[in-house]
């Protein structure tokens, strides 16, 4: 018993970081009808920025993972400026093609600036856990959870409360009609996934300290942000957080309880099975895609 | 392409060896050749059916596996005491060995993921290929997981006057994988000439259109994909008795998107498609090896591969087929149109 509320704490905090990736995905298929390859290189590369600028640059820390966070959202709209939009009326899989292509390029390149070796991200926080009963959890652990909660609620407030927010939403809906009530739907789209890789790029700062950075860690984690967004449903906004926490419990107790070696495997299983049964994703109620 | 200019092709390649006895030109060719049987396979899927399918290493993995344990031979606990137990077997029976267990896994998904279509199916091949790699790291006692099945042994083939002969030499193993490849392009164009690719090529154009005249889309799409998976695992077994070792990274998304990218390259739906954009692609690595890192190398095939999609759509050979009017009417299939089953967003 001790030991599962443990798990649970470890997987809130985990699916905090896991809602972040997915909602950045969600939002990026659901505007632009994008599946894009390149978000996992975005959470490397925001890892990699963090390091470069606390531990190179010797930066303070939490201005280090906010200059990080806005790189990506840079390196995001270069990406949307000068991939995508020229090929806007391209069929989806060739965009997904030259997605996996710049995915690629990143990956290599972040391989080629920093080498192989794995990089821990030095943060200020004690290395002594806060215990609270019968859990007990590292006080840089929560942080990364308080600042995932606070982009989580920051990114809905976004999207409700802002004229932005509502020409983001009104595309995702149906972009021909948004542009017929005036929304400059290129620009949407170049925000929407700015937005979105820099969401990608904040959880990478975020776990940078936490785990350790290395090049081909984009693979994993762009894999594990499709897995959130299809037990989500491609395209849901509310379906993404569910998602992510729902992956960050089950690879968080099925590690615990069944086997540690395929923790990363728990994930993929979980997706397959979710699409044998379900194809149009857990809570989604929209129809499935193609 | 001619049936003459293709046998003449072959007639060339074959002769190649003994023109250039160079080891190291034959050895880059007979690896370049190994991915050029994936990229036929994978050709099926991806330019027939129109499903980009990119767990494709999945099934090359498998069949190195296959080939490689069973030509070992293992000895592993399935539980309640029981053990199961198989003696090292000939290499012919490892290279059948993993035709039929990739074909086995092509049924399995293809059951599995044809009934979801899009960017759905792209990760769901994605996943398949992840998760066998998880397994072949953690199955250790069949897989050795990292440590790799090594010792290996090299392709035997039975000779008519010698008996059973060992396939050390470069120019044999060369005449292997291109008698393979010729074999694996001839079952492809055989389906894609017949009734089952006639009806794959209306479900890439019209899937709906397809249903509606009778045309039983899943039954097509699993035959493809077993046929596609089997061939892809002829490859993996070739590859295991050629290279002498197989670890988990066989299963990487990269063998994956070099397949992708000499499929593309050439042009995918046509046959001829994947013979150029491996030649192109395949001998790559071992060019660039000397005066570049293995990152520069993966670079350059993602800008490629951005470009191919910008100006380049359709691949190679329907652009030059397009240059020769006198050809056109031998040219290949036309290359897929960006048509509502593929582009799938709606």
């Amino acid at each position: 018993m001790q030991q599962a509320l443990q798990h649970l704490v470890n997987g809130t905090i985990l699916g905090g970081t896991y809602a972040l990736l997915g909602i950045g995905l969600t939002l990026i298929f659901g505007v632009m009808r994008v599946v894009n390859f390149t978000h996992g290189e975005l959470y490397a590369f925001g890892a990699y920025m963090a390091y470069g600028l606390v531990a190179l640059l010797r930066l303070d820390f939490y201005l280090s993972l906010l200059l990080a966070t806005l790189l990506g959202t840079a390196l995001g709209a270069a990406i949307e400026l000068l991939l995508l939009r020229p090929l806007r009326r391209a069929d989806i899989d060739s965009v997904m093609l030259a997605m996996i292509g710049a995915a690629l390029v990143l990956q290599n390149a972040n391989m080629w600036a920093w080498g192989g070796v794995a990089k821990l991200v030095p943060s200020p926080f004690a290395g002594t856990p806060l215990v609270f009963g019968p859990v007990s959890v590292m006080p840089l652990r929560l942080f990364v959870l308080g600042i995932s909660c606070a982009l989580l609620v920051g990114f809905w407030l976004l999207l409700e409360r802002t004229r932005a927010g509502i020409a983001m939403r009104a595309t995702f809906q149906d972009a021909e009609t948004a542009s017929l009530m005036g929304v400059r739907v290129g620009w949407v789209s170049t925000a929407t996934f700015a937005i979105g890789s820099g969401l990608a790029a904040a959880a990478g700062a975020l776990l940078g300290p936490v785990f350790m950075v290395s090049p081909t860690m984009g693979d994993l984690v762009g894999l594990k942000a499709f897995a959130i967004v299809i037990l989500g449903g491609l395209g849901n906004l509310p379906g993404a957080v569910i998602g992510g926490f729902a992956l960050g419990y089950v690879e968080e107790f099925g590690g615990g309880f069944l086997s540690t070696e395929y923790r990363d495997a728990f994930g993929f299983l979980l997706i397959i099975l979710v699409l044998a049964v379900r194809p149009q994703g857990l809570v989604a109620l929209k129809e499935r895609v193609g | 392409m001619s049936a003459l200019l293709g046998w003449g092709f072959v007639a060339a390649m074959a002769a190649l060896p003994l023109v250039m006895p160079d080891p190291y030109l034959l050895a880059v060719l007979t690896s370049a050749g190994i991915f050029i049987i994936g990229a036929i396979s994978l050709n099926l899927l991806l330019g027939y059916t129109g499903q980009l399918s990119l767990g494709h290493a999945a099934f090359f993995g498998l069949g190195a596996y296959a080939s490689a344990l069973t030509s070992l031979g293992f000895d592993i606990g399935i539980g309640f005491g029981h053990r199961l137990r198989l003696e090292p077997q000939p290499v012919a029976v490892g290279f059948l060995a993993a035709i039929l267990v990739s074909g086995c896994f092509g049924w399995l998904l293809g059951r599995l993921a044809f009934r979801i279509r899009g960017a759905y199916f792209v990760i769901i091949t994605i996943c398949f290929a992840q998760v066998l790699r998880m397994v072949a790291l953690n199955w250790v006692e069949l897989t050795q997981g990292p440590m790799a099945l090594v010792g290996i042994p090299p392709f035997a083939l039975w000779l008519p006057g010698r008996g059973v002969v060992e396939l050390y030499a470069k120019n044999q193993t060369y005449w292997l994988v291109l008698g393979v490849a010729v074999l694996a392009f001839l079952v492809v164009r055989q389906i894609v000439h017949s009734r089952i690719g006639r009806a794959l090529v209306a479900l890439r154009e019209n899937e709906t259109l397809a249903r509606s005249v009778g045309i039983r889309v899943t039954h097509y799409l699993v035959i493809a994909t077993v046929v596609s998976a089997a061939i892809a695992g002829a490859a993996g077994s070739l590859f295991a008795h050629y290279v002498r070792i197989v670890d988990p990274d066989v299963f990487l998304f990269i063998y994956t998107v070099t397949m992708v990218i000499m499929v593309i390259t050439g042009g995918k739906g046509t046959l001829w498609g994947p013979v150029v954009g491996g030649l192109i692609f395949g001998p790559l690595p071992d060019m660039l090896r000397g005066s570049a890192p293995p990152e520069a190398q993966w670079i350059a095939y993602g800008l490629a591969m951005i470009l191919l999609v910008m100006f380049l759509p359709r691949g190679i050979v329907p652009a030059v087929a397009g240059w020769l009017p006198a050809r056109r009417a031998a040219a290949p299939l036309p290359a897929p149109a960006p048509s509502p089953v593929q582009g799938g967003a709606g």
